[in-house]
């Protein structure tokens, strides 16, 4: 019964904080009530046993790239006039398409096929079950090809954010160290020979 | 009792915010990134969901991927949006027809 209540509570504000993030005006307005969103999914995530996983997004989404799309709209100064004709616009057929998916899918997902008899609530894990091992033993043995490749998938991803975000202005005068440390002395050092002066009185 | 059919039906619900979302905004790139990010959370939704009421942990090895993917997806989207905003001074979608595709 508190699991319900439970659920239904996550669900509506997660539902409805997912309508704010598309119909707000402000992106940053966006932004936040997408947080929400993220943070109410980790809660339901809680409720069905995968506590590494809620961890891992309120700590990787909320943590790392909510704040970066944070930054990045708080860095951009967007003119948000236009950006927002033709919404009113494309609201009905938005809407009209996201209902019939909901119904197709609705019909498929709430028949008996997917009910209580097919998949039976499992027992709830013991108390001294943890998620966090189950999950690391089978990472790190089956998948461990995969979990490599999606390391080195974050790796291209950190070079290539960096090489496309590198700017270098013709305007702003550097350092070379290498043309300092090439110097020779013929480059630098010129000798004069200059006369003394000598019989002013 | 909470069955498959409350959380599936909940990730439909999310998916289907989000898409009707793409359809809305279609002129500014940075609320179309937070809702492909948001299809991606009920995608995931749905794989916990079958992954505890199956009792199979590989579920929550695929939401692991698909948390990693979709980390350097934002990075690299929003380094481009940036590059973007630098070369164009907008980020709507419509004025971005300098390859007249």
């Amino acid at each position: 019964m508190f699991e319900q209540f439970v659920f239904y509570f996550f669900a509506i504000v997660m539902v409805l904080s997912a309508g704010m993030v598309i119909t707000l005006r402000n992106p940053v307005h966006s932004a936040l009530f997408l947080v929400l969103a993220f943070f109410t999914s980790s809660a339901l995530w809680l409720l069905l046993e995968a506590e590494f996983l809620a961890i891992t997004l309120v700590l990787v989404y909320v943590g790392a790239v909510m704040v970066l799309f944070l930054f990045v709209v708080m860095m951009l100064d967007i003119n948000l006039a236009p950006l927002k004709e033709g919404f009113a616009r494309y609201a009905p057929l938005g809407i009209l398409v996201a209902l019939v998916i909901v119904i197709e899918l609705g019909l498929v997902v709430l028949g008996d096929r997917l009910g209580p008899q097919a998949f039976p609530a499992p027992d709830p894990a013991p108390a001294d079950f943890s998620n966090t091992q189950a999950l690391g033993v089978v990472l790190y043995t089956v998948y461990v090809y995969p979990f490599e490749i999606a390391a080195v998938i974050l790796l291209v991803a950190i070079i290539a954010a960096i090489a496309l975000t590198l700017r270098r202005r013709a305007d702003t005068r550097y350092q070379r160290p290498e043309a300092q440390v090439a110097v020779r002395r013929q480059d630098r050092v010129r000798l004069v020979d200059i006369p003394g002066e000598r019989g002013t009185p | 009792m909470l069955t498959l059919s409350h959380f599936l039906f909940l990730g439909t619900i999310l998916f289907c915010i989000s898409m009707a979302g793409i359809f809305l905004n279609r002129k500014n790139v940075l609320i179309l990134l937070m809702c492909i990010e948001l299809m991606l959370l009920a995608v995931n939704m749905n794989f916990i969901a079958f992954s505890h009421y199956m009792g199979d942990v590989t579920g929550q090895v695929f939401v692991f991927f698909i948390l990693t993917v979709a980390a350097a997806e934002a990075a690299i989207g929003l380094a481009i949006l940036v590059v973007l905003f630098r070369n164009r001074e907008t980020i709507n979608v419509a004025e971005l027809d300098s390859m007249h595709g």
